[in-house]
């Protein structure tokens, strides 16, 4: 009797050590001692308004991150992220102005302007993962092509401008839904569909091995090319999305990309647990990445702190979860 | 029967020939005469002196940068934080003179060493603790960038002296005779010379491109591996000072946003030049080619009325290009491979 009450402690205890020894558990963790303590320093920080903005204002930042997490995982990168989105936002802009000029009815207008940008994302990504998977380029040169291709692109095109008279319904992330803004429905429901996508789908899994070692996966029956095309085609369909979020976040649009975007998606997946050296991490942990970067940021001013120490604290934020995995991964070897 | 492989008779000649042609420094050159010849078509003021060599001023900067840089990728891996190491440069060069009242000469050494210390920073972290250097450098990314907009809190820096902006802004001064040759490519000139020799022709350099091919066997064959990355990464650090320095000199004031993005273009340049981002090959060479070519393409571009930055849609199609024919020389395709001499 006590011998099995002994092992069940145990268990519980190893759970719970799992939980907060994990990057995601440590995460929360941290989002929460932050919130608690810059409340109790500031009350006018933990009011409801203001905690909603913070989960809002980084939800796209969130979802991107989820697309790339996956990249990251198979042992890829892509800079182009912050390119593709700048391109996939004035793509939805310009068809919801263009579409309404043209006459066509108000709902088929919105559909096309916020259905659009997936498809075109997902062609972006398609022509990074053929040149990654099928023609054999590092994705670091690839997608750092793709990146200037896009960013000028878009200026040769759109040439900076700003779009504006935006159709009415258009504010998708400006719109509540059961109390709650859309970005954070959205935000939640895309990072545990991917989590459970990544985790019991066979395109998911073969992720991880090909991360793990593209060559062992390759043997073991893995179409590792096929695998990776499909990895960077769902990475771009979250782009997609979470171009439209950040499209709709606002009445008017800067057709430019935003300078440094695909670093900020990075930071959110890599603190988050997601090795550089593919294999390793979750979706959930870069989605509370992104949550917690956004904190920070948001925690700064009420607790008179300049806000131009942001990226430097961020800087230190990615050293410290890498050394911290380094620690902990060396502490499991001699285990 | 005696003639089973056509391709084999006469092949010392061919196949040395070939090995000349199929570099990717030879198929740059070639690129780069014939980009200018279609260029100075396009515009008359392009295949001029006075362009070509202010053209050579608007890239001096990216220059410096893509030296070291070009000595990381050949041991196989990358430093992304040099951009931010201009800014913080161009921020302590400022603060040091401006807000702390030094000396602008002593602001320059401070600001020269406060890069050099970056530099130490990053290769501490990566040959000591044994961080990759995607993930150190992406972290300095925002940590040099971060510590220069702390310190300058969104104020610039101007108005200095005179004499600080003959680096950056003036001609060579020629025993009173005025030139058109830019005073900052001296600095170019010397940085190309010094550093592709020691890549070439020192067993440094050897032992760099045997860091990039086999790291374990390069230790284990009694390569100071750990000693020559530290050298790289902080050399790195100091050549970004040097490009934060004639950065401020050129444009006259000092931003913390300065030098945003030059890590992708120093990258661009140095694998365009034909290093293999993989590590193990590349020249100094290549990446001077590599660069003229990006910047005479975009000047080009621009001069034949393109706007503003879309002029970088060019550096993403030569650099995607120029890696597919990396690929397609170091392996043909079958079908092509039987038709060449020497690659069987």
């Amino acid at each position: 009797m006590t011998a099995a009450a002994g092992v069940q402690h145990n268990r519980y205890w190893t759970n719970t050590k799992r939980l907060f020894g994990s990057q995601e558990g440590i995460l929360l963790l941290l989002l929460m001692l932050l919130i608690i303590g810059v409340g109790l320093y500031n009350p006018r920080f933990t009011t409801e308004r203001n905690l909603t903005d913070i989960f809002n204002a980084n939800a796209y930042i969130a979802v991107a991150a989820i697309g790339i997490s996956m990249v990251i995982i198979t042992g890829n990168i892509d800079i182009s992220v912050g390119a593709a989105i700048g391109v996939l936002v004035a793509l939805s802009g310009t068809l919801a102005v263009e579409l309404t000029a043209a006459g066509l009815p108000g709902p088929i207008v919105l559909l096309a302007a916020w259905i659009a940008p997936l498809f075109g994302g997902m062609l972006i990504s398609a022509i990074n993962g053929l040149f990654v998977a099928y023609l054999n380029i590092p994705a670091i040169v690839v997608t750092l092509g793709t990146f200037s291709i896009l960013k000028g692109g878009l200026i040769l095109i759109a040439g900076g401008s700003t779009i504006s008279a935006l159709p009415d319904g258009y504010s998708l992330a400006q719109q509540d839904l059961l109390g709650l803004p859309v970005p954070i429905w959205v935000m939640a429901v895309l990072t545990l569909v991917a989590f459970a996508w990544m985790r019991w789908s066979r395109t998911g899994r073969s992720q991880f091995a090909i991360g793990g070692n593209a060559e062992a996966a390759r043997l073991s029956g893995i179409d590792t090319r096929r695998q990776l095309m499909v990895t960077f085609i769902v990475a771009g369909m979250f782009y997609g999305i979470a171009a439209v979020m950040f499209a709709t976040q606002y009445n008017t649009i800067q057709t430019v990309v935003t300078p440094g975007l695909e670093l900020q998606v990075i930071t959110a997946s890599v603190v988050g647990g997601v090795s550089i050296l593919g294999g390793i991490g979750t979706v959930i942990g870069s989605t509370l990445a992104a949550i917690l970067i956004r904190t920070i940021g948001a925690a700064l001013v009420f607790v008179d702190i300049s806000p131009f120490w942001l990226r430097a604290i961020l800087g230190v934020l990615i050293l410290v979860t890498v050394l911290a995995d380094v620690v902990r991964r060396r502490r499991q070897e001699r285990m | 029967m005696t003639t089973a492989n056509p391709a084999r008779n006469g092949s010392e000649f061919s196949v040395r020939l070939q090995g000349i042609l199929l570099r990717q420094e030879t198929i740059l050159f070639f690129i780069l005469i014939g980009g200018v010849f279609l260029m100075s078509f396009q515009s008359d003021v392009f295949l001029t002196p006075e362009n070509l060599l202010n053209q050579g001023r608007l890239a001096a900067e990216i220059a410096l940068i893509a030296l070291p840089m070009t000595l990381i990728i050949i041991t196989g891996g990358i430093d992304l934080s040099v951009g931010s190491i201009v800014g913080l440069t161009a921020i302590m060069l400022g603060v040091a003179w401006h807000n702390w009242g030094l000396p602008l000469e002593v602001a320059i050494v401070v600001a020269l060493l406060v890069a050099t210390a970056c530099g130490a920073f990053n290769a501490f972290f990566i040959t000591r603790v044994g961080l990759p250097p995607l993930i150190t450098t992406l972290a300095t990314l925002a940590l040099f960038r971060g510590l220069a907009e702390g310190i300058a809190q969104a104020r610039s820096v101007s108005g200095y002296p005179e004499w600080f902006y003959i680096l950056g802004q003036k001609d060579f001064d020629f025993f009173g005779t005025a030139t058109v040759f830019p005073n900052q490519l001296f600095m170019v000139i010397i940085g190309i010379i010094a550093i592709g020799a020691a890549l070439a022709w020192t067993p440094f350099g050897r032992s760099l491109y045997a860091i990039g091919n086999n790291e374990t066997g390069a230790r284990f064959s009694g390569m100071p591996v750990r000693r020559n990355k530290f050298v790289i990464y902080t050399l790195s650090g100091f050549m970004s000072g040097l490009a934060g320095w004639v950065f401020v000199s050129r444009v006259s004031t000092t931003r913390s946003d300065m030098g945003n993005g030059f890590e992708l273009t120093a990258i661009t340049a140095v694998v365009v030049g034909g290093t293999s981002i993989f590590g193990g090959s590349g020249t100094i060479v290549g990446t001077v080619l590599g660069l003229t070519l990006i910047q005479l393409m975009k000047n080009g571009l621009a001069l034949s009325g393109a706007k503003g930055d879309s002029t970088t849609i060019v550096v993403g199609l030569v650099l995607i290009g120029a890696v597919l024919l990396n690929t397609f020389i170091s392996n043909p395709p079958a079908r092509l491979k039987r038709l060449l001499p020497g690659q069987d």
